[in-house]
């Protein structure tokens, strides 16, 4: 299996420790990633909004460049794996769009016939390596762990078929194949609000409270997150969200920094060092005993 | 108290704004919207908005424009298609709502300094220079545009996050720029060409 | 009438035996009755020689205890404890016929709906159902085996109304070899359908598939087809009503008309001058027509309040020249009262639309171009004032259309219900207007209601055509401008609750959706079937689940909109269920009548004659011999006015005698 690795510009910056440990759960599990060569933005939802059809032009380079070197796409950050696997669709759906991205594409010596699969690392790791498959690789169990499991939104909506939209579970089995414990969590798809901790401040923050204080009222330790945007928006702004009563202080970590350290990777190999909120207490205290 | 008329006469109907909806990218199924409210009901964002998700899809597709664009709800839509997956007339809302954006910022429906409509258009900009996004200076960016006391504001959770290695200066770029350029050319010629 | 067996007679006269069985009902009497108490207490009562509970007395195996018990204890009576007679009364009298009792030596106490479902109050509750148990052991101790009365059914069957209902209903029977006589008020048949241009959901024409039923009727070899006709009398009881029927003159002898239309082309008057009543008044005709093109019969009516002849009797009769040799008119023509005799009645005589002039902001009679949408069905008809065009009064086609729902509908100020159809039919509407006019369509509703086989999906199919649907009740129409726009055109005042603001639309065309009433002598009809009203006025079936085309008057059946607001299929499968009801009737042969009529004691009786009268159904008569009363048991209701007021006490009820309610009265008063 050798997939072509799309980063996306986040995991680059403020999700840097998303690709590291992604790097090391795939390395440990013998899955070959090769970075798509020479990627560009998707555009993500930002671009959208301006102008959609240069935004699944965008997209679309990068889809071309996999086919090129006939790869299938591994994307983990959400508003990539979303903005691709919806530039296919709308390509195949409507002539007009596919007309002008192939047209865009043929200006710098590239063409798409829709050959190519987007794939999100959850989809990998549960359907082409299994449950059973990484159970056994598992050095240390992380036991006792109580996670929160948040998908967000883009990951399961509109489109992934690998996973059930309302009720998603792919990252609770993971998670729980590496011996955590998962606790209940109504809000697993519910918007952290995207960039609006940015752009409208005060109502991004009542996102990311109601968030947050529901996986503390449902006693977990920490909370897991498959997008740069959402572990940011659910990280860096824990002191705002909490009051004199009730701070909050939960550390929020990618599921693949779990998955990793389960699988013996070092804290430092897979960025635990740049969490804001440091989970080594807590692993400390559960005693589980990581690389 | 401000008094208003309120009032809508058939001359305050925008009758091409209802058909360029009901032909826009997605917004196919716009006229068989039920008016159930699953939508506004769905929407984590419906708790701010001036108009829920329900009510725009009744007022665009009767061509009530001007009170469409200037909706505060189209902004606050951040794309997380809860309502799209569970619409039971399968109506795009999600794409709609970025319809409604990209012709609120055509059309210039929007206050002065409002991010959002900034950080699109700084966004598009550093993605035709760079081929990609540098997440600092697009943040550097927008708030020198609207708010540039709140740049101040986070200057401390930017050193925090500049110290753990998840924040640099130095912009991200692809090596061939120029690819980039072209495809956006393109696009422009091909839109003008086909009057998209 | 079969004899009681004389073993039932005489076990009968035996000491009763009595069983007595209380019934849990699940926790519906148990929950509130102490059932134990009670048959503890029955136990004691004399003459009760078992007393039992169980949980469903109406099951199988409660059945089979009474069955066992009656064997094994040799019991000759038996007292149920359950619930109301109208529910088990038969299921229980069953028991004791396959258990060799006569059934009528049962007594049903109603301790469910008289007592658990009425009382909070454990204790009064039990103490009540104790009077009760003690009454009816008193009381079923008199019983006397009386056997049910066999009344045979006369196969002919009438239907009244001959709309799709009736016309539906009178073909099914045919074609099942009973002969049916349809009368129908209007000269022709058809109805309010014969008047649409299509159906919805599918778009039918409506003309293609009626036309065919009709002229099946008008052929049929065992349908007596009385169109312009009435039933002004209504005698005898089920399997055997007699029955009178008024027949108009339409002073055209239907025998012998062609229905060439000669006589109407000939008419002296050249244009025709007088409203159309099936146009509605859109368009005229003259005094001799043919209701429409596709009138059964087809046979021209001769209108007398139009006709020279008629008013000054000095008309050249261009009309019986044309005739020429058929001799078809026939201006002395006189009604005639036609008497027949049928077993079984079908009421299918449909409904009336509401007259928006009782709204007057509608301004339905005001302004030229309001419309009912009964009219505008005859506007889109092909064949109808315009040849299917939709045009205004002054011939100008429409650029925007409001089509207003629920008018005189689920509306407190004239009509409470739902009239059903009008969802439905103005979205028809609503698509024929836009696909043959191109004008912006509105729909101005409150809730769209589309409960039926691709209903929803045409509704679906009518957003997608981009009509207008603007969820409010339109306050007002008024040619009143506020706005340039609005200028001679008539405005829509409405808030779109959806949009959440008032709106003003202004349009060229109204249609007023109509709702259903009941006919407007819908009270006359019932009396003269004896049949009942729904306090709105529809007819009422027996029980509004399970016996939805039943009455409360045994043979006589109610099909279609009389009933309550009905779309086309709804009535035909109504009709359907009628005629279906009707044959049961009829196959049976015969019908078990209740054993409780009045008998007399011919000793006692004075011969004063008092009763005679008082009779509702002519069942007592005088026998000049014997200067004795006497009653005939086949015609005799058991309503009991004789009995009451008979002066010497001579008339007596079965069931009902006087020691048995006597017995009861006491059974209930005698605290223990």
């Amino acid at each position: 299996m050798k997939y072509a690795y799309y980063p996306g510009c986040s995991l680059r910056g403020t999700g840097r420790a998303y690709e590291e440990s992604l790097l090391a759960v795939f390395q440990a599990l013998e899955i070959d990633l090769q970075e798509l060569e020479d990627w560009n933005c998707c555009g993500a939802t930002t671009y959208m909004s301006v102008d959609e059809l240069t935004s699944y032009a965008l997209a679309a380079r990068n889809l071309a460049l996999a086919e090129r070197d006939h790869m299938n796409v591994v994307a983990p950050c959400a508003a990539c794996y979303l903005v691709l696997n919806k530039t296919q669709r709308y390509m195949h759906d409507y002539p007009d769009i596919k007309l002008v991205v192939s047209r865009a594409l043929a200006a710098i010596g590239l063409h798409y016939d829709d050959h190519v699969q987007v794939r999100h690392p959850l989809d990998i790791l549960l359907h082409e390596v299994g449950l059973k498959a990484i159970a056994a690789k598992v050095k240390t169990p992380l036991k006792g762990l109580q996670v929160a499991p948040y998908y967000g939104c883009q990951i399961v909506r509109p489109y992934a078929t690998f996973d059930d939209q309302r009720n998603p579970t792919s990252m609770d089995r993971l998670l729980e194949a590496c011996g955590a414990k998962i606790v209940h969590y109504p809000l697993k798809t519910r918007c952290c609000g995207g960039s609006q901790k940015g752009t409208l401040p005060e109502i991004g923050l009542e996102l990311i409270r109601h968030l947050l204080t529901e996986a503390q009222n449902n006693g977990a330790d920490v909370i897991a997150t498959v997008c740069p945007l959402c572990q940011f928006n659910l990280e860096c702004f824990q002191k705002e969200a909490g009051n004199h009563n009730h701070p909050i202080s939960m550390p929020v970590l990618y599921f693949t920094q779990l998955m990793a350290l389960a699988l013996g990777a070092s804290g430092e190999a897979i960025g635990l060092q740049r969490s804001l909120i440091p989970i080594e207490p807590l692993l400390a205290r559960k005693e589980i005993a990581y690389a | 108290m401000e008094l208003k008329r309120t009032v809508k006469f058939e001359a305050d109907r925008d009758p091409e704004f209802a058909r360029w909806i009901s032909h826009t990218v997605g917004g196919e199924r716009i006229r068989h919207c039920l008016q159930c409210g699953l939508c506004s009901g769905s929407c984590p964002l419906s708790l701010y908005m001036d108009y829920t998700p329900r009510r725009l899809m009744h007022l665009s597709r009767e061509g009530f424009k001007e009170e469409v664009l200037s909706s505060s709800s189209i902004w606050l839509c951040t794309a997380c298609y809860a309502c799209m997956v569970e619409c039971p007339k399968k109506i795009n809302i999600t794409h709609l709502m970025y319809a409604l954006k990209q012709r609120a910022i055509e059309e210039r429906f929007y206050p002065k300094r409002f991010p959002i409509p900034v950080m699109a258009q700084q966004f598009s900009r550093m993605v035709r220079g760079s081929g990609r996004i540098t997440e600092s200076w697009l943040i550097v960016r927008v708030f020198l545009r609207t708010a540039i006391w709140r740049l101040l504001g986070m200057s401390g959770l930017g050193l925090r996050l500049f110290r753990a290695g998840r924040m640099t200066l130095k912009p991200e770029k692809i090596e061939r720029r120029a690819e980039i350029i072209s495809m956006l050319d393109s696009v422009a010629a091909t839109r003008k060409e086909l009057a998209l | 009438m079969p004899e009681i067996p004389s073993s039932a007679i005489e076990s009968s006269r035996e000491r009763p035996r009595i069983g007595v069985y209380v019934c849990h009902c699940g926790t519906n009497i148990a929950g509130i009755v102490d059932v134990r108490a009670i048959v503890e207490f029955a136990a004691k009562l004399p003459g009760v020689v078992v007393s039992r509970d169980y949980k469903y007395m109406c099951s199988d195996p409660g059945q089979a205890l009474i069955q066992q018990d009656i064997a094994e204890h040799h019991l000759n009576r038996v007292i149920v404890a359950s619930c109301s007679p109208l529910l088990h009364e038969a299921t229980f009298r069953r028991v004791l016929s396959r258990a060799g009792l006569n059934a009528f030596l049962l007594q049903m106490v109603n301790i469910r709906e008289h007592v658990s479902w009425v009382h909070l109050n454990q204790r009064e509750a039990t103490e009540k159902t104790k009077d009760l148990v003690r009454a009816a052991v008193r009381r079923v101790s008199l019983h006397k085996p009386l056997q049910k009365r066999r009344v045979s059914i006369n196969p002919h069957v009438l239907v009244v109304g001959g709309g799709i209902a009736g016309i539906h209903a009178a073909l099914t029977l045919a074609e099942a070899g009973k002969q049916v006589y349809l009368v129908e008020r209007e000269p022709t048949i058809g109805g309010h359908m014969a008047k649409f241009d299509k159906t919805f959901p599918t778009l039918d024409c409506a003309a293609c598939i009626l036309t065919p039923k009709m002229t099946a009727v008008g052929s049929h070899p065992r349908i007596h087809l009385w169109t312009y006709s009435e039933v002004v009398r209504v005698e005898g009881y089920v399997g055997n009503y007699k029955v009178k029927v008024r027949r108009k003159p339409r002073y055209v002898i239907e025998d012998l008309c062609l229905g060439c239309q000669e006589c109407v082309t000939a008419c002296v008057y050249k244009e025709a001058k007088n409203p159309d009543e099936f146009n509605l008044g859109l368009s005229k005709r003259k005094p001799v027509y043919l209701p429409f093109p596709q009138a059964v019969p087809q046979k021209v009516v001769i209108d007398p309040q139009t006709c020279i002849q008629f008013k000054s009797g000095k008309c050249k009769k261009t009309c019986v020249e044309a005739c020429g040799d058929r001799k078809a008119i026939d201006f002395t023509q006189k009604e005639t009262i036609e008497d027949i005799e049928v077993g079984t009645i079908i009421l299918a005589t449909g409904f009336k639309t509401f007259d928006p002039v009782r709204n007057p902001y509608y301004g339905y009679g005001r302004y030229a171009n309001v419309y009912t949408s009964l009219e505008v069905e005859r506007l889109i008809n092909a064949s109808g004032p315009t040849a299917g065009e939709i045009v205004l009064r002054d011939g100008g086609q429409p650029k925007a259309v409001g089509i207003i729902h629920c008018v005189g509908s689920r509306d407190a100020n004239t009509n409470r219900w739902c009239s059903k159809v009008c969802c439905m039919y103005s979205l028809k509407l609503a698509h024929l207007i836009k696909e043959r006019t191109g004008a912006e369509v509105y729909n101005f509703y409150i809730d769209m209601r589309t409960p039926g086989k691709g209903y929803e999906e045409f509704y679906d199919r009518l957003l997608d055509e981009g009509v207008h649907f603007v969820r409010g009740r339109v306050a007002e129409v008024s040619d009143w401008a506020t706005h340039p726009s609005e200028k001679g055109r008539l405005v829509i005042r409405v808030e779109d609750t959806l949009a959440a603001f008032v709106r003003r639309i202004p349009v060229d065309m109204v249609v007023l959706s109509v709702g259903m009433e009941p006919q407007p002598d819908a009270q006359d009809v019932r009396r003269l079937f004896n049949i009942s009203c729904s306090t709105e006025g529809w007819f009422l079936e027996r029980h509004p689940k399970l016996a939805p085309v039943s009455t409360f008057t045994e043979g006589v059946y109610i099909a279609g909109a009389c009933q309550g607001p009905k779309d086309i299929p709804d009535s035909v499968a109504q009709a359907g269920a009628a005629a279906a009801e009707a044959m049961a009737l009829i196959d049976a042969q015969f019908v078990e009548l209740e054993p409780y009529t009045a008998f007399i004691s011919e000793d006692q009786c004075s011969g004063c004659k008092t009763c005679i009268p008082l009779c509702p159904y002519q069942a007592i008569s005088y026998m000049e011999e014997k200067k004795k009363a006497a009653i005939n048991e086949v015609l005799c209701k058991g309503c009991g006015t004789c009995v009451a007021g008979c002066p010497s006490g001579s008339i007596q009820q079965n069931f009902f005698e006087d020691e048995e309610i006597f017995e009861e009265i006491e059974g209930v008063l005698a605290y223990a």
